[in-house]
């Protein structure tokens, strides 16, 4: 008791914010009230949430968002975007900032479970990497030891790479800034002698250094990154909601309905697609939806695999494999429960 | 006329007056109201904290302080690995912190005073030099101070390996992108011997300083005491150095793998800031500075001179004394603005308070309410630190009005 008085007592000057904040109310009313989805992204991390020369956002995290604005509006741009820092993200999804935070962000037990947050899928297996300067000459990253390192603080990277040094006996210095610009920048500027992030995510840093082809990803990976979207914890409905258009996303590519022929697709017969498509059941209104919920999905965003391919695959300039994301059925991670 | 007749009645006897309008009793019961309506809000708004957080799910309470970090820290003044507590953490950014705030306030002080004497210089090239220098210092925003520091000076240095062009060869002096090196002095067997010197030394001068004093009173005559004391303090401790068989010795960086190993070292993230904060604050002083010797009227000069002190007597014993009162209350807040800016470290990655208590414990507890409350406590603490010693030091040197 005594603790829960002083921890509120030194609390009081976050007290006005945190009443107002709509804690438990049905997320959905009020994305429906306002017209649109508040979607919590990273500050600019291609292939994840980036905004392009015009100012439209696009990437994984960013469809996701899409996804969901497609399902609830059938209008996959009713979305608004938050790019949010990595120390900023949570705090943005409990206050009720934002509806979604589809930032690029690890699910782990702690944040699970101690933030009143819940993870409502993978959309993206990840693991940690360094990334170096090709002319240090490192193969490996058991070479590191005596190395600078930048890293950006609020991230589970960071304690992931104190634990790999120090599983390996060796030592480094940390140089952490807040801002993932910042790192980019005090890299690039050899301030550090190695990048460390999700693998993905220096893939696609790489390409905004002013020389990429002088670097190079160390193969090692430290870590189990798993990213997906995140929303508030006790509003059941919106966590299905937002759960179940990946799924719908996974399901559709398993099924082999893309936003190209999802419209064919709607004359088929057979019982799986039509339960996805909505002719069969009423799984839509199950969640609070239309039933042709994720129709709209497929047909505005399109299956997980063309997500895949559009935002990081090999046809962009990040050129990165299915490898662990391919679906289950072709040795990937990916596995939706199904649609009955 | 009326309503003081009327408090005279209440005063002389209150019996007669009914309490509604005894401006005592009037008095009591809104101040009464007034506190338990600040109570009561307190009160609301922390309950309602503590049943939002509860809602929420989210942990609350000081028991993350205890468990282990997990995180390293780029500079610690006090011994600090991944495995110690999340409170070790808070003392490491806590010193970090104060650290930054000493050394700035000790070299913005020296280099304002320095720049707003200038001002006052009669030499042209002098006096103007100071003008540009606070002009443009004082009107360019500290963010953009620091990041220049950060990335255009600092961070154009060379990588260590340019700079060292060779690996195990030792260095004396390197600056480079990864910091300042410079020997490191390391003491051996006696060399303890060397630290009481310096402070048998220290209060040498201080007594000779009041015996010549007292001597000054009586007599009339005057002792070199300044030089005498700094003397003493060069010649104690290098004699002491000698006789124990000079037991100091010059650890020196060298190149090894990716970094400089060995040496002292001072990282660039603390240079720019310690650079960008005392170079800002100090136009500022220097303003200050020279207001407070503006202040003292030029007749105390003349009154001065006319009594055959000379100038260098004059400014020390006449103008500086005086000048002291206007400067010492604005330095106070330039002080502690110093002390509050230094949390733009943040910005160019120095890992202070804010940086590693407000940063990277917020992320990985996640408890922000206990974590942002403690760390504007620690500010206001270390304000009211400040300002209570400045308040002290004030009180010391101003005048004694007879």
């Amino acid at each position: 008791m005594n603790k829960k008085i002083l921890s509120a007592v030194v609390g009081a000057a976050a007290v006005a914010g945190m009443g107002a904040a709509p804690a438990s109310a049905a997320t959905l009313d009020d994305v429906k009230a306002k017209g649109f989805v508040q979607c919590g992204v990273s500050t600019g991390l291609a292939g994840f949430s980036a905004p392009n020369d015009a100012g439209d956002w696009s990437g994984i995290d960013v469809d996701l968002c899409r996804g969901v604005a497609a399902a609830v509006f059938g209008d996959a741009q009713a979305v608004k975007f938050s790019p949010l820092s990595a120390k900023e993200r949570f705090t943005a999804l409990q206050s009720g900032e934002i509806d979604v935070l589809s930032r690029n962000t690890t699910w782990t037990m702690s944040r699970d479970t101690q933030l009143g947050l819940n993870f409502a899928g993978v959309n993206y297996y990840d693991g940690q990497g360094f990334m170096v300067r090709e002319a240090l000459g490192v193969s490996s990253a058991l070479q590191l030891s005596g190395a600078s390192v930048c890293v950006q603080t609020g991230t589970t990277t960071e304690l992931n790479l104190t634990d790999y040094f120090k599983a390996n006996d060796m030592t480094y210095n940390p140089v952490v800034f807040e801002k993932l610009e910042e790192v980019n920048a005090a890299y690039d500027a050899n301030r550090c002698d190695v990048y460390t992030t999700d693998q993905s995510g220096l893939y696609s840093i790489r390409l905004g250094l002013s020389a990429p082809d002088d670097h190079m990803v160390l193969p090692e990976v430290i870590s189990k990154e798993p990213l997906g979207p995140v929303v508030r914890q006790g509003d059941d409905q919106w966590f299905n909601i937002v759960k179940w258009v990946h799924n719908a996303m996974l399901n559709a590519e398993e099924m082999g309905i893309s936003s190209e022929n999802v419209d064919e697709m709607m004359n088929s017969t057979d019982p799986n697609v039509m339960r996805l498509l909505g002719k069969e059941g009423t799984f839509g209104e199950g969640i609070g939806l239309g039933n042709d919920w994720a129709f709209n999905v497929i047909k505005m965003v399109g299956n997980y695999g063309e997500v895949f391919e559009r935002n990081v695959g090999d046809s962009t300039p990040l050129g990165i494999a299915r490898g662990v994301n391919a679906l289950w059925s072709k040795g990937g991670l990916q596995y939706a429960p199904p649609i009955r | 006329m009326a309503h003081q007749a009327g408090v005279e009645t209440g005063a002389d006897d209150s019996g007669r007056v009914s309490l509604m309008n005894d401006p005592k009793a009037r008095g009591f019961v809104f101040q009464a109201l007034l506190i338990v309506a600040v109570a009561a809000m307190v009160w609301s708004g922390v309950t309602n904290a503590i049943d939002n957080l509860a809602r929420a799910g989210i942990a609350s309470g000081f028991g993350f302080f205890g468990e282990r970090a997990g995180f390293d820290i780029g500079q610690t003044l006090i011994p600090y690995t991944n495995d110690s507590s999340y409170l070790r953490a808070f003392f490491v950014g806590l010193l970090n912190t104060m650290v930054v705030g000493v050394i700035g306030i000790f070299v913005a002080t020296i280099i304002g005073f320095v720049v707003g004497l200038a001002r006052l210089s009669k030499n042209y090239l002098v006096q103007k030099f100071a003008t540009v220098y606070v002009e443009v210092l004082r009107n360019v925003p500290l963010l953009l101070q620091l990041l220049f520091w950060y990335k255009a000076v600092l961070s154009i240095l060379p990588s260590p390996r340019e700079a060292a062009q060779e690996a195990g060869v030792e260095i004396a002096f390197s600056i480079n992108n990864r910091g300042l090196y410079l020997p490191r002095v390391v003491p051996e067997n006696g060399a303890s011997l060397i630290g009481y010197a310096i402070v048998a030394a220290l209060l040498a001068w201080f007594f000779i300083g009041r015996w010549a004093k007292k001597r000054q009173i009586e007599t009339g005559q005057q002792f070199p005491v300044f030089l005498t004391g700094l003397g003493l303090l060069i010649v104690l401790p290098v004699l002491a150095f000698l006789v124990t068989g000079m037991p100091l010795a010059l650890e020196y960086a060298s190149l090894q793998g990716f970094n400089m190993v060995g040496g002292w070292v001072i990282q660039p993230e603390f240079m720019a800031l310690l650079l960008g904060l005392a170079l800002y604050t100090a136009s500022f002083i220097a303003e200050i500075v020279r207001a407070g010797i503006l202040a003292v009227s030029r007749g105390q000069t003349e009154a001065s001179y006319a009594l055959g002190l000379r100038p260098n007597l004059t400014s020390r014993l006449v103008i500086v004394p005086q000048a002291m009162r206007v400067i010492i209350p604005p330095l106070t807040s330039q002080f502690l603005n110093l002390t509050k800016n230094s949390s733009l470290a943040v910005a160019i990655g120095y890992p202070d308070l804010v940086s590693i208590f407000g940063g990277t414990v917020l992320n990985q507890t996640g408890q922000a309410v206990e974590v942002i409350s403690i760390t504007m406590l620690v500010y206001l603490a270390l304000s009211l630190l400040t300002s209570a010693f400045m308040n002290w030091f004030n009180s010391r040197v101003s005048l004694v009005e007879r």
